[in-house]
């Protein structure tokens, strides 16, 4: 880990009319770690990802993001060509429903190149190439490469979308319940490469999810949110073995007692 | 009121003006689609409306015209054309290429080099080149805004992958002076090349997407292609039956009930000029 956070958000609200979505969040994500943020359902997870990555705007507050290209670049102000290129050659951002990751019309491999594509790839050779490497690091079978996503199983999808995400090497992923649809036997399965991907990688990542689980297996940190708020930040173990919020007790106990 | 029931070129001034803006607009962005007010033309249907649209906003009494439909002069479509522009314009026509001032086309480049001064007129069903990628107009909108044209390598990427080249033959997507991609509209990919730093200016009309856009004289035009795969333009490995060309577009015909088949010209002009020149095979 270096000195600086890759990313501080301070403050952050985004409003729905009348309803704060996302009330007043500030959180730092380092390089190479992995920041878990749970809560119920309607509590402000996605709304918030969202936001860091551009796709809605914040009504208030500020993300810093230490980019490789462009150096510290205060993201609720940057210009939407800059932006773009940043999320097209530093972020990754997995959806919960793999269809809205991945063009279900294009081949495996187009869907994979496609990253490539967008960062200026023009050679077919390497494009293939490594579409076929991330595939095989997805557990795809290679000899998919020319089909479509939509003949895929749900848990394949999600894997592809993955390996769409992945293949450009991007310093900052997020991931909105990346095994959120799937059956509990596929989603340990995916659990653990997502786990393995990103140790390999050295990535930054956030990722939203109401299931615990996922956050114990994956990170290191968790902040708990609780209508729009973040109601406790702590490592991991700490959270989860004694949570200290009377919110985060009840999510605690929730998962133990199902 | 003036005898005829048209004004000059069937449009009025207005609206001919208004074209006439939205070209210039085209002209100054080359590659850039201009949106424009499309009117309703009466005749060609099937044909579109938009080159005609173009046609009539650009068209002075001096101006000699030329109409093809595919390679050919003679069609129902070109020949009623043409007819139109004589009865509203009292234009002279021609079939010559190189008489023609003006030369509204669909589908096809004529063979003939272009020369500074004429004007190309180009019919267009669809002036978006993402369109079968990325079905919102708003989304596209920006795609070009911001020239992010990762997705239209998708289409060659499939086609290689598939074919183990680019297949992709006509409507073949280039980017217009280093900037915007373009639907140089359904001519063969042969013709890309015949667009790149051409000396004439190159006008394209989609009336149904009310939609201009242009080439300006002495533009980069260039198909897209991988660098491993660059583009080739293709044509039939054949020479034209009537006058021998071949360095010409071909177009496959069945000449007799079993099924021989032969080539011949398509651009039926530049044919019959090789021919009347002693050029027959
Ligand atoms: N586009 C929107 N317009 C209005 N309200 C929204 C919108 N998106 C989310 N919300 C509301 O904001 C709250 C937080 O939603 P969300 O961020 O999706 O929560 P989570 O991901 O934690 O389930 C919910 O009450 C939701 O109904
Ligand atoms: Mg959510």
């Amino acid at each position: 880990m270096t000195d600086a956070p890759l990313l501080s958000v301070h403050d952050l609200s985004v409003r729905f009319g009348a309803l704060a979505a996302v009330d007043g969040v500030s959180f730092d994500l380092w390089p190479g770690e992995v920041l878990a943020i749970v809560g119920e359902s309607g509590s402000g997870k996605t709304t918030l990802l969202r936001a860091i990555h551009g796709f809605l705007r914040p009504t208030a507050g500020s993300i810093r993001y230490r980019s490789d290209r462009f150096g510290e670049v205060e993201l609720t102000v940057l210009d939407e060509p800059r932006r773009r290129l940043l999320a097209r050659t530093e972020w990754g951002f997995v959806h919960q429903n793999p269809r809205d990751g991945l063009r279900l019309s294009h081949s495996a491999g187009a869907n994979v190149g496609e990253r490539l594509m967008a960062a200026g790839a023009r050679h077919w050779g390497n494009i293939r190439a490594q579409a076929l490497v991330w595939l095989d690091r997805v557990e795809i079978d290679q000899a998919r490469i020319d089909d479509l996503p939509r003949t895929f199983s749900g848990g394949m999808q999600q894997r592809l979308q993955i390996a769409r995400v992945l293949v450009i090497n991007p310093r900052l992923v997020l991931m909105d319940e990346p095994t959120g649809g799937l059956d509990v036997s596929v989603q340990a399965r995916l659990l653990d490469l997502i786990r393995r991907l990103v140790a390999e990688l050295g990535l930054s990542v956030i990722v939203v999810t109401h299931d615990l689980g996922v956050a114990r297996l994956l990170a290191q940190r968790i902040l708990v949110m609780q209508r729009g708020r973040v109601v406790e930040a702590g490592l991991t173990d700490q959270v989860l073995d004694d949570p200290q919020h009377p919110y985060s007790q009840l999510l605690v106990s929730s998962v133990l007692a199902a | 009121m003036s005898a005829t029931p048209y004004n000059f070129a069937y449009l009025d001034e207005q609206t001919k003006r208004e074209i006439r803006r939205a070209l210039l607009k085209a002209l100054a962005i080359p590659g850039h689609q201009v949106p424009f007010a499309s009117r309703e033309m009466p005749l060609a249907r099937g044909w579109g409306t938009g080159g005609m649209q173009v046609t009539a906003a650009v068209i002075g009494r001096d101006d000699v015209l030329k109409v093809i439909d595919q390679g050919a002069d003679d069609t129902t479509n070109a020949v009623s054309i043409r007819q139109f522009f004589t009865r509203v314009a009292g234009v002279r026509t021609t079939t010559r290429t190189e008489e023609a001032t003006i030369i509204q086309t669909r589908h096809r480049i004529p063979e003939t080099p272009l020369r500074p001064g004429q004007i190309m007129v180009y019919q267009v069903p669809q002036p978006e080149p993402l369109w079968r990628l990325e079905p919102s107009r708003a989304e596209t909108r920006r795609l070009h805004a911001l020239a992010e044209y990762g997705i239209m390598h998708v289409k060659l990427y499939e086609d290689i992958a598939r074919h183990g080249r680019i297949t992709l033959a006509y409507d073949y997507p280039v980017l217009v002076h280093g900037r915007y991609v373009m639907a140089p509209s359904p001519i063969p990919a042969f013709d890309n090349p015949k667009l790149h730093r051409s000396p004439a200016i190159h006008l394209f009309g989609a009336g149904r997407e009310k939609r201009l856009y242009a080439v300006p004289p002495h533009t980069d035009v260039v198909s897209l292609a991988f660098e491993d795969h660059p583009f080739r333009p293709w044509k039939a490995d054949a020479a034209c039956m009537l006058c021998g060309a071949t360095d010409s577009y071909l177009d496959e015909i069945l000449i007799d009930d079993r099924g021989t088949r032969r080539f011949i010209c398509s651009d039926t002009d530049w044919c019959e000029r090789r021919r009347a020149k002693g050029k027959a095979a």
